[in-house]
C-alpha cells in the first residue's frame, strides 16, 4: 500500500526504512549481550528479557500516561532478571548455557501472566522524529521516521567501543572475560564484575524490548517478539563482539526481517512465511560461515563457553 | 576451569560398593525433589504478592491433575508428547550437547506423519501408521542431526543452531499448512488434509489415553537401555564426558554426535506423529503447544536420565492440565503453569550446585 506510487522501486526504500525501524531492538540486545560476552558469560535467556521488558513496558506506559517511564521501567525489569541469571550463574557448576534456556522460559512464562491484563488497552506510545520532511515522496519520509531509541543506540554503540578500549573499567571487564585467573591474580572480583554486567546488559535488552511494545510495532501481544532476543545473541557473535560491528549487524538483521513486509505491500503474498523466516536463515547462514570446527573464533572473549 | 578440576574422579576401577550406589540414588532424587519444594515455596510467594491463596492454588492443581481418573487421564495424554520431546534434549545431552530443537522436530515431523497419513489412505491401518511413524521420525531425525551436524563439521553453537532450526522448522509448517498443503474444506482453521479415521491411533483398552503413551515409555526403556547398556551407549557417554579424550581413543565422535541427534529427533518427531494421528486427525497449528520447551524442563529436571524422564514428564504433564482449572477457578491467566515451570527450572538449575557438596552422599572411600 505504502509503496504503491513508487511500484517496485518502493521495496528497497521500505526494506530500509523497515531496516531502521526493526533494528532497534537487535541493537539494543546485542549491545547488551556483548557487554555480557566480553565479560565472559552467555546469556542466552535475554529472549525472555526481551519480552518482559516489552511487556512491562507497555503495562507503565499504559498506568502513568508516559511511555518514557516505561522504557525506564523496561530496562529496569530486564536488569532484575539479568541479575538473577548472573546470580545463579555464580554459584559453582552452574552452567550458563542452561539458566539463559531457564531464563528464557521464565521471562516470557512472567510476561504472559503479568500482561494478561493489558493486551486491550491502548498505551501511549513514543514518539517518532521526522528526518523526511524535506522529501515529496510519502514513501521516503516513512522510510526516514526515526526514533529517539535508535539514535541512543547509536550512541551508545559508539560509547561502548570507546569504553572497552580506552577506560579502566572497559579493561578490567574484558580482562575478566579472556582470563579469570589474571584478573583473580590482580585481585579483581570476577564473579561480581560478570553479575553487573549481565543486569547491565538485562538492562538493555529491557528496554530494546519497550522499543517493541512503545514504537514498532506498538502494542502488546504474546506473539510480539519472534526469537529477536536469541538472533542478537547469534549476531554478537557475527560482529566478533565488537560494538560498532553490533551496529552495522543490526541494521542488516533489521533488513532481512522488513523484506517480507516490504514484499507483501508490492503485491507479492505466496511464500509469506518463508519471507519472514529470512532473519533466521540469514542467522544460520552467517553462523555456518563464520564458525570453525577448528579453532576458536577471532576476537573472542576466552572465557567464552559458548565458543570452546 | 576450577569448577571442572572438583569434580569427583569418576572413572574409578573398583567396582563401586552397593552403599555408595545407594548413596548416590538418594543425591539424586532428593536434590531435585528439594529444588522442586523450594520453586513451589517461590511460586506460592508469587501467588501470595498477587492476592490469591496459595494453598487454593496448589489444591487446584492437584484436583486438575492427578485427584479423578479423568483428571490422570488428562494428565496422561499430556505427558506422552513431553516423554519424547525430552528425549530429543536428554540423549544429545548424553553427547554433551544442548540441544533445543525439539519443537521444531515435533511440528516437522507431524506435518511428515499427516502427509503420508492421507497420502496411503484407505490402506491397513496398522501400516498406514507404521508408515506415518516412520515418516515422522525420519523428518525429526534428519531435523535433529542438521543441528548436530552443523555443530560437529562446522562449529555452529548447537544451542543457538537448534532453537533457529525451529523458528524455521515452524515458518516451513505454517507455509505448507497454510499453501500448498491446505484442505480446501479448512476453512477457519488452515490443517492439511484429514487421515482416514480407521487409521487414526486409538485409546489404550479400557483407558481414555491414547497409545501414545506407551509409545513413550518405551522410547525411553530403549533408550536408556541404548545409553547404558550397550557399547555405543558407553561411547556416546565417553564423547559426553570429555570429547578430546573419545577422539584420542579413536572413537567416532562425528558418528555418535549425529547418532545421538537422530535419535532424538525421531522421538521427537514421534512426538508430532502421536499428536496428529491420535488427537488432532491433520496438522494444524494446534501442533506448536510448547511441548519441545516444556520437553527441555522435563529433561532437565530428569538429569537427562531417561527413565527418570516417565516420572517427571507425568508431573509436568499434570500441571499443564491443571491450567484450565486454575483459570476457570481463580481467574488465573493460562500462563500461570508456565511461570511455576519457569521458577521450577531456575531452582533445579540452581541447584546443580550442589551436588557433590554433601557429605552424606559421597561414597565413603572418597
Amino acid at each position: 500500500m505504502e509503496s504503491e506510487a513508487l511500484g517496485w522501486y518502493g521495496v528497497p526504500i521500505a526494506v530500509l526504512g523497515g531496516a531502521i525501524r526493526v533494528s532497534t531492538p537487535f541493537l539494543f540486545v546485542s549491545l547488551g549481550e556483548c557487554l555480557t560476552e566480553r565479560s565472559g558469560r552467555i546469556n542466552l535467556g535475554l529472549e525472555g528479557v526481551l519480552v518482559m521488558g516489552a511487556m512491562s513496558g507497555y503495562a507503565v506506559s499504559f498506568l502513568t500516561g508516559n511511555a518514557w517511564v516505561g522504557v525506564l521501567v523496561a530496562g529496569l525489569a530486564g536488569m532484575a532478571l539479568g541479575l538473577l541469571h548472573g546470580l545463579v550463574c555464580s554459584l559453582p557448576r552452574v552452567s550458563d548455557i542452561a539458566v539463559g534456556i531457564g531464563l528464557m522460559l521464565l521471562g516470557t512464562g512472567l510476561a504472559f501472566f503479568l500482561g494478561k491484563p493489558y493486551v486491550q488497552p491502548k498505551a501511549p506510545t513514543l514518539p517518532a522524529l521526522h528526518l523526511g520532511d524535506w522529501s515529496a515522496s510519502p514513501q521516503i519520509q516513512a522510510a526516514l521516521q526515526i526514533n529517539v531509541l535508535f539514535l541512543a543506540g547509536i550512541a551508545l554503540a559508539i560509547a561502548m567501543a570507546w569504553a572497552f578500549r580506552a577506560t579502566r573499567w572497559g579493561l578490567i571487564v574484558r580482562m575478566v572475560g579472556d582470563s579469570a585467573d589474571a584478573a583473580r591474580a590482580m585481585g579483581y572480583p570476577v564473579a561480581a564484575v560478570r553479575t553487573l554486567c549481565t543486569a547491565a546488559g538485562g538492562f538493555l535488552a529491557g528496554v530494546g524490548g519497550s522499543f517493541l511494545s512503545l514504537y514498532y510495532p506498538g502494542s502488546w501481544n504474546e506473539g510480539l517478539s519472534s526469537g529477536q532476543g536469541l538472533m542478537a545473541v547469534a549476531l554478537v557473535i557475527f560482529a566478533r563482539w565488537r560494538p560498532l560491528a553490533c551496529f552495522w549487524a543490526a541494521l542488516l538483521f533489521g533488513g532481512a526481517g522488513a523484506i517480507g513486509p516490504a514484499l507483501q505491500s508490492v503485491g507479492v503474498t505466496g511464500g509469506y512465511y518463508l519471507f519472514n523466516a529470512a532473519p533466521y536463515v540469514l542467522t544460520l547462514a552467517i553462523m555456518i560461515f563464520t564458525s570453525s570446527p577448528n579453532r576458536t573464533l577471532a576476537g573472542a572473549p576466552g572465557e567464552l563457553s559458548v565458543t570452546r | 576451569m576450577e569448577a571442572v578440576a572438583a569434580l569427583p574422579a569418576n572413572a574409578g576401577t573398583r567396582a563401586p560398593l552397593a552403599s555408595d550406589a545407594v548413596r548416590r540414588a538418594a543425591e539424586g532424587l532428593l536434590i531435585p525433589l528439594g529444588a522442586l519444594a523450594v520453586s513451589m515455596l517461590l511460586f506460592g510467594v508469587f501467588v501470595l504478592v498477587l492476592g490469591k491463596d496459595p494453598i487454593a492454588v496448589y489444591q487446584l492443581i492437584w484436583k486438575g491433575a492427578f485427584s479423578t481418573s479423568f483428571a490422570w487421564q488428562n494428565t496422561l495424554q499430556r505427558a506422552a508428547p513431553l516423554i519424547l520431546t525430552a528425549l530429543c534434549v536428554a540423549i544429545p545431552a548424553r553427547a554433551g550437547l544442548i540441544v533445543i530443537g525439539a519443537e521444531g522436530a515435533l511440528v516437522l515431523g507431524g506435518l511428515a506423519a499427516a502427509v503420508s497419513g492421507h497420502l496411503l489412505s484407505g490402506h491397513a491401518p496398522l501400516a498406514v501408521q507404521l508408515a506415518m511413524a516412520l515418516a515422522a521420525m525420519t523428518a525429526g531425525a534428519a531435523w535433529i542431526a542438521l543441528a548436530g551436524g552443523l555443530r560437529h563439521f562446522r562449529g555452529v553453537n548447537e544451542t543457538i543452531g537448534s532453537l533457529l532450526l525451529t523458528y524455521i522448522a515452524i515458518a516451513l509448517f505454517n507455509h505448507f499448512v497454510e499453501g500448498p498443503l491446505r484442505d480446501p474444506a479448512s476453512l477457519n482453521k488452515p490443517s492439511t488434509m484429514p487421515i482416514d479415521e480407521a487409521s487414526m491411533v486409538g485409546n489404550l483398552p479400557g483407558l481414555d489415553v491414547h497409545w501414545g503413551l506407551v509409545f513413550g515409555v518405551v522410547f525411553c526403556l530403549a533408550c536408556h537401555v541404548l545409553v547404558r547398556h550397550t557399547v555405543a551407549g558407553f561411547a556416546l557417554r565417553v564423547v559426553g564426558g570429555n570429547v578430546r579424550a573419545a577422539r584420542l581413543a579413536g572413537l567416532p565422535v562425528g558418528a555418535l554426535i549425529l547418532g545421538s541427534c537422530a535419535v532424538g529427533g525421531a522421538a521427537a518427531g514421534l512426538a508430532g506423529m502421536v499428536e496428529v494421528a491420535a488427537v488432532h486427525g491433520s496438522a494444524n497449528a494446534s501442533l506448536i503447544a510448547g511441548y519441545g520447551y516444556a520437553g527441555i524442563l522435563v529433561a532437565f529436571i530428569a538429569r537427562h536420565n531417561p527413565l527418570a524422564i516417565v516420572p517427571v514428564a507425568i508431573l509436568v504433564g499434570g500441571i499443564n492440565a491443571s491450567g484450565s482449572i486454575l483459570q476457570r477457578r481463580l481467574d488465573l491467566p493460562d500462563a500461570t503453569v508456565l511461570v511455576l515451570q519457569g521458577i521450577a527450572f531456575m531452582a533445579i538449575l540452581a541447584a546443580e550446585t550442589l551436588y557433590g557438596r554433601a557429605r552424606l552422599f559421597q561414597p565413603r572411600g572418597a
